[in-house]
């Protein structure tokens, strides 16, 4: 019985508490149902919550470990730059936000890149963590979507971009906004190379990350549940003064409005992605003629109308 | 409604002054001519002073000032023979951005601009700039028709940034924004974009990713407008004026920062003084532009602008 159970679980935990390790004692909490799930058994599950499936976000590192085949993989270096272009300060100083942000994440900043296969296809994999700063979007984030962008085109690797963002990051000012069409010129080469691109839209994604590469997919894909969109929903409520549909901007609301192909669980996305990543990349890519070639008509005679 | 901006009252007070003078002259009773030339000499060094170090606050409040020309007034002093185009072919018509065949100087162009409206009935009817989906979506498709017949496209922004509705976001707002920006950057033509009032985030990076970015000199671009920022990081909208300084949003910030790529001179006093003045001076450096980009093959037009966007925030930046 299920009580019984629950009763059995606190049990072991009171005689586990006698030799914790903090990893062991480590709970978290289901955004979504409230349920308390240990850390351990979050982690195994991909932060998917085991009672209803809510997908949490997730750190970097382990998304690459649970992508790549064998989880193995290599980082693929960004190159450094200023911080703080605009010497921002608003009420706090931007640099001591980046400088927080790293000690929190242990990332440099919100985009981490990583190549090795999937499916057995090779592939760059860039991840955008919103712990980062909300994982907004600026130039030091360009930089790893423009490195892990080339990379795929010199390597003939897919490039698979994970996003998760409020959109860009004001404190770079317009610099930020000229990060949009600065990937979007990285998304046009790997279209010209023919080689994948594929987006996993993740909670939330929003602002000028959507309005760019996080819109321009081969293949669009969401996790369960996540918030898609341009204008955040609270700016839409201050704006038209009416409430919102329910489910408004969710992957499922998307999928219903054609903005996305497909909502993939977490578990099923590896599988996901190497299936399309075989499909895609196997076509007798360089057989393929570049423009269909048709014979020029025979000058001075006009097609008859039969 | 007279529009006089806070920082402008000295300036309005000596215009109105101006004003009345002339009229009692007007009248034959008193000859005032003297004062009237002393006063507009002094008019004109106010003016000069006042416009000379236009904080980003001010500036902001100029480039939307309802009295400083709009695409239609660009339409009607720089082009001819202006065919307006319509419809994005999948849902409607967007009056927030307009756009066409036009003759520049002679020569068969392609123009296409945000225009807010002036008055409440043309603001209601072009949603005050602010694009939906359908906007972009049109855009894309005079982009394709400019880059097909090879005609030079000229863009005109000025929006304070897309719509944010519920319709907007059900058809994609987003992605036809992401869309329209890789439409510029695909172009074989010249595309030259010209900032001319606000440059509200994506919704004006759509049409301006442009070979040449032309900025009027009290224009602004900016990711967020200066409340929305103030908003979000400060908490309250009243740090506004803070905000808009710290984004550095203005045309001599932009220059240096090599995001845009000529300032435009605007009349003494700001555009919206002497729109005709204006107008013409925006005509004098589209045609530099066009000039300058004159000869390049299609390909190079189109890498010449990817390798200039795709060197954004990395050059010039210290």
């Amino acid at each position: 019985m299920n009580w019984l159970k629950k009763g059995r679980a606190k049990l072991s935990t009171i005689f586990r508490r006698e030799r914790p390790t903090s990893e062991e004692v480590k709970w978290d909490t289901c955004v979504n149902c409230g349920q308390m799930i240990y850390h351990k058994e979050m982690v195994a599950a991909q932060y998917v919550c085991p009672h209803c499936g809510h997908h949490h976000k997730m750190p970097p590192k382990e998304r690459f470990a649970a992508l790549f085949d064998g989880a193995s993989y290599d980082a693929i270096g960004v190159p450094k730059q200023a911080d703080d272009p605009l010497k921002f300060r608003d009420k706090k100083k931007y640099v001591d936000r980046i400088k927080a942000s790293r000690v929190e994440t242990g990332e440099q900043d919100a985009v981490t890149v990583a190549e090795g296969k999937i499916g057995g296809i090779p592939a760059v994999v860039a991840i955008q963590s919103f712990a980062f700063m909300g994982g907004s979007l600026g130039i030091a984030a360009g930089d790893a979507f423009v490195a892990g962008a080339l990379r795929a085109v010199n390597e003939k690797s897919a490039f698979v971009m994970i996003t998760s963002s409020g959109g860009a990051r004001m404190q770079e000012g317009i610099l930020s906004l000229m990060q949009m069409p600065r990937t979007t010129v990285a998304v046009q080469m790997l279209r010209e190379a023919r080689l994948p691109y594929i987006v996993v839209l993740t909670d939330p994604t929003t602002g000028g990350v959507t309005a760019s590469y996080a819109m321009l997919g081969d293949v669009q894909i969401s996790e369960p549940g996540a918030l898609i969109g341009f204008a955040g929903p609270r700016v839409i409520e201050s704006t038209v003064r009416e409430q919102l549909p329910k489910g408004f901007q969710r992957a499922e609301y998307l999928l219903e409005h054609g903005m996305i192909d497909m909502i993939v669980h977490r578990h099923d996305l590896a599988a996901k992605l190497g299936g399309l990543l075989n499909l895609l990349m196997g076509g007798r890519r360089d057989d393929r003629p570049a423009q269909l070639a048709l014979p020029s008509p025979a000058k001075g005679k006009r097609a008859a109308a039969n | 409604m007279e529009a006089v901006l806070e920082f402008e009252k000295p300036i309005a007070e000596l215009e109105s002054k101006i004003r009345e003078l002339k009229r009692l002259s007007d009248g034959g009773g008193v000859n005032v001519v003297d004062e009237v030339v002393r006063l507009e000499g002094k008019l004109e060094q106010l003016l000069r002073q006042t416009y000379k170090d236009l904080n980003p606050w001010q500036k902001t409040q100029v480039a939307r000032h309802q009295r400083r020309p709009h695409f239609g007034d660009y339409l009607e002093g720089l082009f001819t023979d202006y065919t307006p185009l319509a419809g994005d072919r999948g849902f409607g018509d967007d009056q927030a951005i307009l756009g066409g065949l036009a003759r520049f100087r002679g020569e068969a162009v392609l123009v296409m601009g945000h225009e807010k409206g002036r008055d409440t009935e043309t603001r209601l009817k072009h949603n005050f700039g602010m694009a939906r989906p359908e906007g972009y979506r049109k855009a894309v498709r005079l982009m394709e028709l400019a880059d097909r017949f090879r005609l030079p496209l000229i863009t005109l922004v000025d929006t304070a940034g897309a719509y944010p509705g519920v319709g907007a976001e059900e058809r994609g707002q987003a992605e036809a924004i992401a869309r329209s920006t890789e439409a510029c950057l695909n172009l074989g033509v010249p595309l030259i974009a010209c900032i001319v009032g606000e440059g509200g985030s994506g919704g004006a990076v759509a049409l301006a990713a442009g070979n040449r970015v032309l900025m009027f000199e009290h224009a602004i671009y900016s990711v967020i407008s200066p409340e929305g920022c103030a908003s979000i990081l400060w908490r309250s909208p009243d740090f506004a004026e803070v905000a808009a300084t710290a984004l550095k949003l203005t045309a001599q910030d932009l220059k240096r920062l090599k995001v845009i790529d000529d300032i435009v001179a605007e009349p003494l006093g700001g555009a919206h003084r002497d729109p005709a003045k204006a107008i013409d001076r925006l005509g004098t450096a589209i045609a530099g532009a066009l000039d300058s980009l004159s000869g390049k093959s299609p390909e190079t037009l189109r890498d010449e602008r990817r390798r200039k966007f795709l060197a954004m925030g990395t050059a010039g930046v210290a």
